[in-house]
């Protein structure tokens, strides 16, 4: 079978010269167009099953999934290379390392169910539909930005999606939230991005029981590997199913990990050693299992997935090159936007003299 | 080389002689100290000398402060005096508030006063009206201190200034430091008093190094809560202004002078109880009056010490209307152009006082 390709192969490409051989193999290339993977059993908490061990990957998915987490992957160190050159001001948590977070997530809902998170959100900011332009050009304060220049790393929405919010105490009115949702039933899904350290400090200090999936008490939960998107994905559509099935809120705790530190004026390793952070990325890199998993069940090959990694970066740059050069939003929008529906009223300035004009 | 060889020959009294007249000689070298270090060394000092004293917050202990500002308490005082909390603003402000009551003397962190948002319940209710509410008998010696204000890109979330909100409510006491002296000596009071006050530094100022003098190397210096200070004498208008805006008021002063313009700056020091006879004295000089302050106008300080000067004897000597220098009225934007036009600027404090005298 093998000699039959190879002489196919040997015979197009003498034949046909201006196609570059890279194309004209992948054409020849005997790759599945799904495979099964196994999954890791999800802890469970009041819960008599949960999701599959099994999953079947199309390639299409796998592709569009390798293509996502990547761009989350190369958009954040862009981020982080735009923040060490001083085009993003202010604060900046970056997400690399839970890609499969956002992505299996995005994976498991529609696109019309609504999703809210904290400040870490620039993942899930570009999986629920804003261009990675948008979200760097937000990041530089300039006027293509998603919120025009007006919110920056930790405000940024779009249907469906309300943004990040900067205060993470404002999560401690959870428990008042899980009441209310299991009281009414309302089909809510709470998801704790467990990345084992609150700040600078780990789980074990911040919290009496680190079993996150098991806090919301009278709430059922499940503890999922974050790292694995496959697992995500199952994981989301079964806790998406739950509550649409009119059972209920349920907690979902997705174990991840982040390269960065806190924030970026966080160097991360100061709470942490260098070799935890070097093993999570050479044992659990999300991106690396997904591409482990496609190339070794011939989904695709090795070329194709560094095809799409060249195009994600011209892509990452293409946009990082308009987050630097697009201007910034005009003095006169100063006072746009603080009320919607209202008609025009004049804003004060810094003094009685300065007024701006607040349009809705 | 005479004084070598007079080294080499004389006996060792009459060579620190020497030394000590060379010491009289050179000027002292100035002692420069942050807003940061500061604020460090005046809780170092309260929590050595009184063992009630604990500081609670966020990364206060094992990360040294989220700003640095507690560096080195942990190592010095351990887990029992120095406590890093969860992420649970309401519920470390509530545990820092029952401790109070119950005699220690809880020095409880904010990250930012954004934050405390979260928390403001404890504080107005559980805290600033307790003393009132039980007839006297309950006491509340607690302080809460961190970041206020605008920083730096940080947004609308986290740039609020809550010198209104706090200053609005009886039962707490409200200071706000500009330089390293007011840092250290206002935190030591804080400290000391026995009423619940709100400390609002500002992180901007926290890396600002300033010249401290000798009395506030004392560990005994502290600042009354209550009091304002003239910070630049003048005589043609007062500016009132209190955290980092001072600063801007000083540089606006100094090019004014060179136009001839003598403006009296007023570091307030204080939000609550305000300090307006320093301020009425000050007008009843000048005749003119303006305020500054990085909050948003309605209902703010600036618009809060109007008031009390048409309520008192400075009224009559106001030669124009006082005018107020604030942050724009708007959630505070990101990008930068528009962050520089929303926070009070030294033009902005030139152009007011030019307004004002009618220049």
């Amino acid at each position: 079978m093998r000699k039959m390709l190879a002489a196919v192969v040997s015979r197009v490409l003498s034949g046909v010269t201006q196609k570059p051989a890279s194309r004209v193999l992948v054409a020849s290339c005997n790759y599945s167009n799904d495979a099964m993977f196994a999954i890791k059993k999800c802890d469970l908490y009041r819960l008599e099953e949960g999701p599959p061990v099994t999953t079947v990957l199309t390639r299409e998915d796998g592709l569009r999934y390798y293509r996502m987490m990547q761009t989350v992957r190369r958009m954040e160190l862009k981020a982080d290379q735009l923040y060490k050159q001083k085009f993003i001001r202010g604060f900046c948590h970056l997400c690399d390392g839970q890609e499969a977070c956002s992505v299996g997530l995005e994976a498991g809902i529609n696109p019309t169910d609504r999703v809210i998170t904290s400040y870490r959100a620039h993942g899930l900011c570009y999986t629920r539909g804003l261009s990675v332009r948008s979200i760097l050009a937000e990041l530089t304060g300039r006027r293509g930005g998603c919120a025009k220049g007006k919110g920056g790393s930790m405000h940024m929405y779009v249907k469906n999606f309300y943004g990040g919010n900067g205060i993470v105490g404002a999560q401690g009115p959870l428990g008042a939230a899980h009441n209310m949702a299991a009281l009414w039933k309302l089909p809510c899904v709470f998801i704790c991005e467990n990345n084992l350290y609150g700040m600078g400090t780990p789980v074990e200090r911040a919290s009496a029981s680190t079993d996150y999936y098991k806090r919301g008490n009278f709430i059922p939960g499940l503890r999922v590997d974050g790292m694995d998107v496959l697992g995500v994905r199952e994981a989301t559509k079964f806790v998406a199913d739950y509550c649409r099935s009119g059972k209920g809120p349920i907690v979902m705790e997705l174990q991840t990990y982040r390269y960065h530190g806190h924030s970026m004026s966080d160097p991360g390793i100061s709470y942490r050693t260098r070799e935890e952070v070097q093993n999570v990325r050479r044992e659990s890199d999300p991106i690396m299992l997904l591409k482990d998993r496609m190339v070794d069940s011939k989904l695709a090959t090795v070329e194709e997935l560094k095809d799409i990694d060249v195009e994600v970066r011209k892509e990452v740059e293409d946009a990082a090159q308009f987050a630097m050069t697009d201007p910034e939003p005009p003095l006169e929008e100063l006072a746009h936007h603080i009320y919607c529906n209202t008609p025009a009223f004049e804003v004060r300035g810094a003094n009685q003299w300065i007024k701006f004009k607040s349009l809705s | 080389m005479a004084a070598v060889s007079g080294l080499v020959r004389r006996p060792l009294e009459q060579v620190s002689g020497l030394l000590r007249r060379r010491f009289h000689r050179t000027a002292p070298a100035s002692l420069q100290v942050t807003v940061r270090e500061a604020i460090n060394q005046g809780m170092d000092e309260e929590l050595e000398r009184d063992e009630k004293v604990f500081l609670l917050g966020e990364e206060v202990a094992q990360y040294d402060g989220a700003y640095k500002v507690s560096r080195g308490l942990w190592k010095k005082y351990g887990d029992k005096r120095i406590i890093d909390t969860p992420i649970s603003e309401m519920g470390f402000a509530g545990i820092a508030v029952g401790a109070a009551m119950a005699g220690l003397r809880p020095i409880c962190e904010f990250m930012t006063f954004n934050f405390s948002m979260q928390a403001i319940d404890q504080v107005i209710n559980s805290a600033a009206k307790t003393y009132y509410m039980s007839g006297g008998f309950q006491s509340v010696p607690i302080v809460f201190r961190g970041p206020n204000g605008a920083s730096a890109g940080v947004a609308a979330q986290h740039s609020q200034c809550f010198a209104a909100w706090y200053g609005h409510c009886p039962g707490l006491k409200v200071v706000s430091p500009w330089n390293s002296e007011d840092a250290k000596g206002l935190i030591k009071s804080a400290i000391r008093d026995n009423n619940p006050v709100v400390v609002l530094e500002n992180e901007l100022m926290y890396g600002v190094p300033f010249e401290f003098p000798s009395e506030a190397q004392s560990k005994d210096f502290l600042i009354p809560i209550g009091k304002a200070k003239i910070e630049r004498q003048g005589t043609h208008i007062t500016v009132v202004s209190h955290s980092r805006p001072v600063g801007h008021c000083l540089e606006a002063a100094t090019v004014l002078s060179k136009e001839g313009i003598e403006c009296e700056v007023i570091n307030m020091r204080t939000i609550r109880p305000m300090d307006i006879e320093t301020i009425e004295a000050s007008v009843m000089k000048t005749n003119h009056l303006i305020t500054v302050e990085g909050g948003w106008p309605q209902f703010g300080v600036g618009a809060e010490i109007c008031a009390r000067i048409m309520e008192g004897p400075a009224f009559n000597f106001l030669d124009a209307p006082a005018v107020r220098v604030t942050g724009a009225d708007v959630p505070m934007p990101y990008a930068k152009i528009l962050e520089d036009n929303s926070v009070p600027q030294v033009k902005d404090i030139i152009f007011a006082i030019k307004k004002t005298l009618n220049i």
